[in-house]
């Protein structure tokens, strides 16, 4: 493939005490294209996920050793700046967390990190980034309210908004719609395949129908290693591991 | 088999419940109506407005002004409270949020501990540290002679006894919030400190509110530790280092001694019916505050 690497992680490995979570993980995600990073629970993702933008440093408890470059820099080296990293990347969780303000706080607080400070600069892009989610139209009247009145779809596309608007190159998503209703769930894939124009989408799913459906590039991982990854068609159609042949065909243990 | 059929137990047990529920609820109303029929004959002869706001106490000549003792708590109990609130809340911020989980497993029981201590030994504590403290140190520090017994040495004795409380509901505030909530302001690029300020104490400011609520009725209500250091001495305190008198200690002080003195004990009665009162419109307002910040 001639895609740009955007994520490199190389010889990565996770501790939590002797437990060791992640085992010598070694991918790489291509540059504007949605991998899907799949697996039954409890196989590490989420924690494979964590490390990219440096939430394992919250738990004291996890060693993490290894490479994660993005578009380059080490992101593990102590030096890296972890705030602007972070903005680097938005992150969209299993449940919405909408932050305990009005809509329109929610994504004017991740403006105001960035650096925006003109009140009008700061509503343009409120408006524009409600826009971006699909959410502006339903919630235009009621920018005032507090966030958490709005349906959980409503609020996982908030959520969406908000990462959105600390201009992120990557997105990072955590089951994101392990939450939703039907047509919520939709409304977020729909939305992951438009941006992924422009941003790198980094996807944790173990909803084998969502992968098929809009991934580009699949990592399959069981219990802390990666078994197998490649384009999706040829994980799908043509998976090389037997693991991975079984988990598929949903004849996993 | 049953002397009932069925729906005469149902409403038998039914009825039960309600009685049990009705005596938890009114009983308030019946401490107000007994504080309130036995402090009439006060009432009665005395203007409510002079009795609240006069400054002169001399049962002996039937002089009743409950100003200095409302004064006196009010200023005992702002003051703990403003010494405990911020250590409490910066406390709990940093049990919950900073340090490691175990520094936790070491302070509930050092919590609890201080919690289970008599409120006399509180007090003596602070006859033996306050007391000499103020005396010695604080009061030439700012100038002032004091002996000690003060308005400041009852804030401080109570700043420490209600700690345990306060800390106690805000450690399990803080601990309710998920963290991915944290983990959400994070992902955005704030800073562990912004995250904090704007979005975790922002979420826990309905029960930050409720637990000093509950620190300043607990605060208010203190009797014994307070009056073993407050020095009663019935006059309006001009600053924290001269001594005060509370309702509380009023009560206790007196009731049951002097009573041939005429209304002396209808006066009494009529102190705790203002703490009762005060204590009712400390939880209004905090139930207030609470529904106001509970919106998110």
């Amino acid at each position: 493939m001639t895609d740009n690497k955007k994520i490199q992680i190389s010889d990565l490995n996770v501790f939590a005490g002797k437990f060791q979570i992640l085992k010598n993980i070694n991918i790489e995600l291509p540059e504007n294209k949605i991998t899907v990073i799949l697996g039954p629970s409890g196989c590490g993702k989420t924690t494979l996920l964590k490390c990219m933008n440096r939430l394992t440093d919250l738990y004291p408890e996890l060693k993490v050793t290894g490479d994660i470059r993005i578009s380059g820099n080490n992101i593990l080296a102590a030096r890296e700046d972890i705030y602007k990293l972070r903005q680097n990347m938005g992150l969209l969780s299993q449940r919405p967390y909408p932050l305990p303000m009005t809509i329109y706080n929610n994504i004017a607080y991740g403006l105001k990190l960035r650096g925006v400070k003109k009140r009008r600069e700061i509503h343009k892009l409120v408006v524009h980034y409600l826009q971006q989610a699909n959410l502006w139209e339903e919630v235009r009247t009621r920018l005032r309210e507090p966030a958490s009145r709005l349906s959980i779809g409503q609020q996982q596309r908030l959520c969406l908004a908000r990462g959105l608007a600390v201009s992120p190159g990557i997105i990072l998503a955590d089951e994101p719609t392990s939450a939703l209703d039907p047509i919520s769930s939709q409304y977020i894939e729909q939305k992951f395949l438009e941006l992924k124009n422009d941003y790198t989408i980094v996807l944790v799913t173990h909803v084998l129908r969502q992968a098929r459906r809009i991934a580009d590039y699949v990592v399959f991982m069981y219990l802390g290693e990666v078994i197998e990854q490649g384009d999706v068609h040829e994980v799908f159609e043509n998976p090389k591991m037997e693991k991975t042949k079984l988990y598929l065909g949903g004849t996993f243990n | 088999m049953y002397i009932l059929n069925r729906w005469q137990r149902h409403w038998v047990n039914n009825t039960w419940m309600i009685i049990s529920l009705l005596v938890v609820a009114t009983l308030p109303f019946f401490l107000f109506l007994g504080l309130y029929l036995k402090s009439f004959l006060l009432l009665h002869d005395y203007h409510l407005g002079h009795l609240l706001f006069g400054k002169i106490w001399k049962p002996g000549i039937g002089q009743f002004g409950f100003f200095p003792f409302i004064v006196g708590s009010i200023w005992v109990t702002l003051l703990a409270m403003v010494i405990s609130a911020p250590i409490c809340l910066l406390a709990a911020i940093y049990v919950t949020q900073y340090s490691k989980t175990h520094l936790l497993r070491i302070m509930h029981p050092a919590i609890d501990i201080l919690a289970g201590i008599p409120s006399v030994v509180y007090g003596l504590w602070g006859i033996l540290v306050i007391v000499p403290f103020i005396s010695r140190y604080l009061g030439p520090l700012f100038g002032v002679t004091t002996v000690g017994y003060s308005i400041l040495a009852a804030a401080l004795v109570l700043s420490i006894m209600i700690v345990p409380f306060i800390l106690n509901i805000l450690i399990e505030i803080f601990r309710a919030i998920p963290v991915e909530l944290k983990e959400a302001s994070l992902a955005l690029g704030a800073t562990e400190w912004q995250s904090i300020k704007q979005v975790m104490v922002k979420k826990a400011l309905p029960g930050i509110i409720a637990a000093f609520g509950f620190g300043l009725a607990r605060a208010f209500g203190e009797t014994m530790a307070v009056l073993m250091v407050v020095g009663n001495v019935v006059e309006l305190p001009k600053s924290v280092f001269d001594p005060g008198y509370t309702l509380p200690a009023l009560i206790a002080n007196n009731y049951g001694e002097m009573l041939s003195i005429p209304k002396y004990d209808s006066a009494l009665m009529f102190a705790a019916l203002i703490l009762l009162v005060v204590s009712l419109f400390f939880n209004l307002i905090m139930h207030f505050f609470i529904i106001r910040y509970n919106r998110y």
